[in-house]
């Protein structure tokens, strides 16, 4: 059997979420993995709900069919939950992410998860981002607490790939301010 | 771009069909961008703007006018490039036939999407089997990866002089188009070394020697025409093998007709196209692991039809579903059952073949969909009785 | 191999490989009205020239010298054209 890291990704557009697996991938990449980063596209409006994929795995991947039954979930948008199905699917050692300011044993509860053995984590990320890049965008950070709760990818690698392939896309402001965000992440995220 | 130890990077099917492009360098690009396709022609737009090719690129107002314009820079002598998706490849149409019967080789990658109605944005193969008569060769891809190395040999198929025909590269939209999977890419020198300058038979601008395009032929000749279009197409085949055999040599990574897993002492085999035989793969390993006899084959090239090659390799089997991720609406399954069913005929063990149509307008086709097909065929091979000929799947 | 169609090989694609075959086709025998021209009444407008589809008005040092029957097909598009007040084109019965 095919042996994945699989995550799924909720947010809603614009929210950066579709970047988020994108630089996941590639950040997973550039460690040798062979990896894959998916949208799954609905109403193509800002503010509609959307998902968007990783599988990373030491070899070639042949599945081509949506990840249903991810390992680590990232919600960027905490009133997504109970709206869509964000624990859909999940195994009972599943890991949350969660973008709130409510500590994580709130979040359990919310997600319904209580008494169960998934992970549950929480972090500020949009006031994270306002405070580092500008203006909201919960992406980054979530990476950034990512590298601190699993082990799919070193935080120095996340920083690594940023600034090496984003350098030419974006202002040292922009980078600089991305880096910030997933470093703050990083030390701030917390679970119950 | 981000580069791995290994020399791969992360790309969607749409960025590295756009950079195949960018890497062949065309004369002429008429483009209507169209969801799933627009991102290549966004990025190859992108590199005109930039000025890394000196691409003539052609903003028009319908895909008609695009297939139009690409019609007539190529009967100019300009190497021709396009991309394009479900609507726009059917408003093509007429255009298409026009190419080909002009013997025109202009390479067009189509990412594969339902036709309305309803309107759906989302994969089927419903557009490019519209226009698998239409005298284009079609090369179908099943990663990233294949789909770069698909367009790069496009343009020697098209253009090699035993064929000149149009040619069609396809990927599924979305599942290929917009995920990102590991590639390796060949070096700029290398593409280009390996499909050569493009010498036109004819060309309109070549004043020198004028001709005509697009003269009337009447009965007295119109068949003969149409006789050497189709020896050219039949003639592709072998083109197809040889320059996928020499692309592996050049490049490490060879191509034939089609791809065969785990077929050799397969009883049961499912064949499928593109991106939905990756996941079919991992369904055969999961049954193999059990002990049981089962296959897949994938179609790489579907026109021409290769029927002698493919009827040989089934021949072995016992039974055969062949999946369609498109219905031809004709009572009777999908285009690519009803000619693996044909190649077949002449085979001494005519194997039991059914139709499953399946993932229609990007309905998820999952490992366990593949799982329910092999141990519907599993009955058929111990009974020898096709209980159900056709029906669809993850309905 | 299947072997060759019997028209024999074909010009790829049906282009008409090079230029001026139209002279050699004879398009004269469609012509049901013959165009006739009065040189006393012609003033060398060349109006006929221009407008003639077929470019089957003859000329020569600027003159109307008549007509390549070889290829006119009879439209009489030059008899309409001929000025009002000139009137030098007749068509007549091809039969006659």
């Amino acid at each position: 059997m095919e042996n994945y890291i699989e995550v799924r990704w909720h947010g809603r557009a614009q929210q950066g979420v579709v970047t988020a697996a994108k630089l996941l991938g590639e950040s997973c990449l550039i460690s040798g993995k062979y990896v894959q980063a998916f949208p799954e596209f609905g109403p193509e409006r800002m503010g509609a709900p959307v998902r968007a994929y990783n599988r990373i795995s030491s070899d070639p991947i042949r599945l081509h069919c949506q990840v249903t039954e991810p390992r680590y979930v990232l919600i960027a948008d905490p009133t997504l939950i109970g709206v869509v199905g964000v624990t859909d699917g999940t195994p009972a050692d599943a890991v949350f992410i969660v973008n709130t300011a409510k500590p994580a044993a709130q979040m359990r509860e919310e997600l319904g998860l209580k008494g169960k053995g998934a992970r549950v984590y929480t972090l500020d990320a949009s006031k994270i981002s306002l405070e580092t890049i500008g203006r909201v965008m919960p992406n980054t950070p979530l990476l950034g607490a990512l590298a601190k709760v699993t082990d799919i990818i070193p935080l120095d690698a996340l920083i690594a790939n940023f600034k090496e392939n984003y350098a030419k896309k974006f202002s040292d402001k922009v980078i600089e301010g991305n880096v910030s965000a997933m470093k703050r992440a990083f030390e701030e995220v917390k679970g119950d | 771009m981000a580069i791995t130890t290994k020399g791969q990077i992360g790309l969607t099917g749409n960025t590295a069909i756009a950079y195949a492009m960018k890497q062949i360098n065309p004369d002429v690009c008429p483009a209507y961008p169209i969801t799933p396709s627009t991102g290549i022609i966004e990025d190859f737009a992108g590199f005109v703007a930039d000025g890394e090719v000196d691409t003539e690129m052609i903003t028009v107002e319908s895909e008609h006018s695009a297939m139009s314009a690409c019609i007539g820079a190529e009967a100019a002598g300009a190497r021709v490039m396009t991309a394009t998706s479900s609507q726009g490849l059917a408003l093509m149409w007429e255009m298409l036939y026009i190419a080909s019967g002009m013997r025109l080789p202009i390479v067009l990658t189509n990412v594969n999407r339902a036709l309305s109605a309803p309107i759906n944005i989302h994969c089927d193969h419903s557009d490019s089997m519209g226009a698998r008569d239409a005298g284009w060769v079609q090369l179908y891809s099943e990663t990233v990866q294949e789909a770069y190395d698909n367009l790069i040999q496009a343009i020697r198929i098209a253009e090699h002089t035993d064929v000149l025909l149009p040619t069609m590269v396809c990927l599924d939209g979305f599942i290929t188009s917009h995920a990102i999977e590991n590639i390796s890419l060949i070096s700029d020198a290398d593409v280009k070394g390996f499909i050569g300058a493009y010498k036109p038979a004819h060309a309109l601008l070549d004043v020198e020697h004028p001709i005509t395009y697009g003269a009337m032929s009447l009965p007295d000749n119109y068949i003969e025409f149409k006789h050497e279009q189709s020896r050219a197409m039949a003639r592709s085949k072998a083109v197809v093998s040889a320059i996928g055999a020499e692309f592996g040599k050049k490049f490490g990574r060879s191509y034939g007709l089609f791809d065969a897993y785990r077929l050799e002492d397969a009883d049961s085999v499912i064949v499928i196209l593109n991106s939905a035989a990756g996941t079919t793969k991992v369904a055969v390993d999961e049954l193999r692991a059990q002990g049981k006899k089962v296959g897949m084959l994938r179609p790489r090239l579907f026109r021409p039809f290769p029927f002698e090659e493919l009827a040989k390799a089934l021949s072995g089997a016992k039974a055969i579903a062949v999946l369609d991720r498109v219905d031809s609406m004709n009572g009777f399954g999908g285009p690519l059952f009803n000619e693996i069913r044909s190649a077949l005929y002449e085979t001494d063990s005519r194997p039991k073949v059914m139709s499953r149509i399946y993932g229609l307008g990007g309905r998820d086709y999952k490992v366990k969909d593949a799982l329910g097909v092999y141990d519907e065929l599993g009955k058929v091979v111990s009974t020898g009785k096709v209980e159900t000929l056709q029906k669809y799947i993850t309905l | 191999m299947e072997k060759e169609s019997k028209g024999g090989k074909q010009p790829l694609g049906g282009v008409i490989p090079k230029g001026g075959t139209a002279d050699d086709y004879s398009t004269g025998g469609w012509r049901k009205l013959r165009p006739v021209v009065d040189n006393t009444k012609c003033t060398n407008c060349l109006i006929c020239w221009v407008m003639c589809p077929d470019s089957a008005v003859i000329t020569k040092d600027g003159k109307m010298m008549g007509f390549d029957l070889e290829h006119c097909k009879g439209c009489g598009i030059c008899a309409v054209e001929c000025p009002d007040k000139v009137k030098a084109i007749k068509m007549e019965e091809e039969a006659d």
